[in-house]
């Protein structure tokens, strides 16, 4: 059950956030670029590569995941409104799941629907389903291994960023072994999979792939409740 | 009418905190009840870090805090009897004081959130602005919507740090009658503040604390009484001053005498001592005494006392 007093508080701040709106042109470059792609009557097979998974799985989809991520409970970490919430006879777990919810809905949502028509340009309704399907899968893991960087860091944007473009942009195409705990990769296996089409390879299996974003998922999830329920205000201040 | 059988008793046994060397909090033991209590200290006396453990956002490094017998860390039950007014004023500026105090009512799963939020409003004397967002608000505005939303499930415990601060004297007025009144009602309401005449105003009952130890707990009246090392200073007027000034000086309980225009200005080793002779003197010489003040026992004076020791 979602409360759902938490969820809209949340996705009103989230709204209003200036990081976040200047954010919602990226999916929307996203379809420019392969609507133009197609219009120059380029091969999909030549720009499905670049434009779907160079700029849509490895860049708009995480970047979007993590600001939405470590923003829901970040930034009432950092402005000091979460007391108002915290100090309420609530479970943390009801806490996390209403930001969770908020966060991946957001990801998956303004995503998803950019990769479903990008995918619709490139080759059919299949692979926009699929890439939208990969998409959702992406933004439950991502989000909830962001929300939970929120609350072990002051820097979860830099962390994150560290992880997106360090052990997924680089280790993860070098060494094949960090494959497995790269959820970029995930995307990719299981958009292949409902996609069922030539432009996408998957490195990890489907069942791996969505294995470990349930792991991801739980984890992050665990470790936030843990942490949340830990919560300290500053000490001293006056 | 029944009491209301919902626990009020804040406790902390041999509370410290410490962050790396500094130690914020030192083996502070106190107990709160029904009724109002000041708590006092200078900037950075560790106020706000028995606040912040006493609302279950600070684990104590050594000692234990409870609320009704439970403790407060790790606990979010201690929230259906607790309101917190934290001393950041941090509020969700994109609400309107309705929506706001409102979605604090849900939280709080009352059974009738827009009865509550209404009472809670009109206590705080906020129903003409409750329909404007937040952040057109002036502090005073959003101290008080705060104090609203942290009353909203009427609180037995109401734990506020520096509540008047951006209070204008009107709405500084209104909120020291209304933790009267909070306190009249047999809730236990504590706040801090380092301003000397709020806590005078409003609360005969502090805890005073001084680099991070419980300096001194109670009345402040009495608490000066105790401080015997110290001589209390005494304001007299009366028919004859200077025949006063002479027969007093011979009482053993007097240490000084002062005459001035305005009086007389008596310096006393032991309170009880002077006040009950005082009388026996003047009706002995024949004068009458039009005016006897202690001048000293104004919480400044106990407080300054208090740092100085």
């Amino acid at each position: 059950m979602i409360n759902m007093t938490i969820a809209r508080i949340t996705a009103r701040g989230l709204f209003g956030r200036r990081r976040f709106l200047l954010l919602l042109p990226l999916p929307v470059l996203l379809v420019a670029l392969a609507a133009l792609a197609q219009a120059l009557g380029a091969e999909p097979a030549d720009w499905a590569e670049p434009v779907l998974l160079g700029l849509g799985v490895a860049v708009v989809l995480p970047v979007m995941a993590l600001i939405v991520g470590t923003g829901v409970l970040g930034a009432e970490i950092d402005d000091g409104t979460l007391v108002h919430i915290l100090a309420k006879p609530l479970p943390r777990r009801e806490i996390i799941v209403a930001k969770l919810t908020v966060a991946v809905a957001v990801t998956a949502a303004t995503v998803g629907a950019a990769m479903f028509a990008a995918g619709l340009v490139a080759g059919s309704a299949r692979l926009g389903a699929g890439l939208a399907a990969g998409t959702a899968v992406g933004a439950l893991a991502y989000s909830a291994l962001f929300l939970a960087l929120s609350l072990v860091t002051r820097r979860p944007v830099l962390l994150g960023l560290l992880y997106v473009l360090i052990w997924e942009g680089l280790l993860s195409n070098m060494l094949t072994g960090t494959r497995v705990l790269s959820v970029q990769h995930y995307v990719i296996a299981i958009a292949d999979r409902v996609g069922d089409t030539p432009l996408l390879t998957g490195a990890v299996s489907v069942p791996v792939a969505a294995g470990m974003a349930a792991v991801f998922t739980a984890g992050g999830v665990a470790l936030a409740i843990d942490r949340l329920r830990s919560f300290t205000l500053a000490g001293e201040t006056s | 009418m029944t009491a209301d059988p919902r626990p009020s008793t804040v406790e902390l046994t041999n509370t410290s905190r410490w962050y790396g060397n500094v130690v914020a909090v030192n083996d502070v033991t106190m107990t709160l009840g029904p009724g109002v209590t000041g708590l006092l200290g200078p900037n950075g006396a560790g106020k706000s870090t028995l606040l912040h453990m006493m609302a279950g956002f600070l684990p104590p490094s050594r000692g234990q805090v409870r609320l009704g017998g439970e403790p407060t860390w790790r606990n979010p039950s201690i929230y259906r009897v607790l309101g917190l007014v934290s001393e950041r004023e941090a509020v969700h500026q994109f609400l309107t004081g309705w929506e706001f105090v409102l979605a604090s009512a849900r939280l709080h799963r009352l059974r009738d959130p827009e009865g509550a939020a209404r009472r809670a409003i009109a206590l705080v004397e906020m129903a003409d602005g409750q329909g404007r967002r937040i952040d057109t608000y002036s502090k005073g505005m959003r101290q008080r919507i705060r104090v609203a939303a942290a009353l909203v499930h009427d609180p037995r415990v109401l734990l506020l740090d520096e509540p008047f601060n951006g209070m204008d004297p009107r709405q500084r007025l209104h909120m020291m009658d209304l933790l009267h009144r909070l306190g009249d009602a047999g809730h236990t309401v504590l706040f801090s503040s380092h301003i000397l005449e709020e806590v005078e105003q409003v609360s005969g009952t502090v805890q005073v604390m001084v680099a991070g130890r419980l300096a001194a707990s109670g009345d402040y009246r009495t608490i000066r009484r105790l401080m015997t090392n110290r001589p209390h200073v005494f304001a007299i007027q009366s028919t004859d001053d200077r025949r006063l000034a002479v027969a007093l000086m011979g009482q053993e309980s007097v240490a000084g005498v002062e005459v001035g225009p305005g009086g007389l200005t008596v310096r006393a080793g032991d309170y009880g001592t002077f006040t009950r002779a005082l009388p026996k003197v003047a009706l002995r010489e024949g004068v009458r005494v039009r005016r006897l003040l202690p001048s000293d026992e104004s919480l400044e004076s106990v407080f300054s006392y208090l740092v100085a020791s």
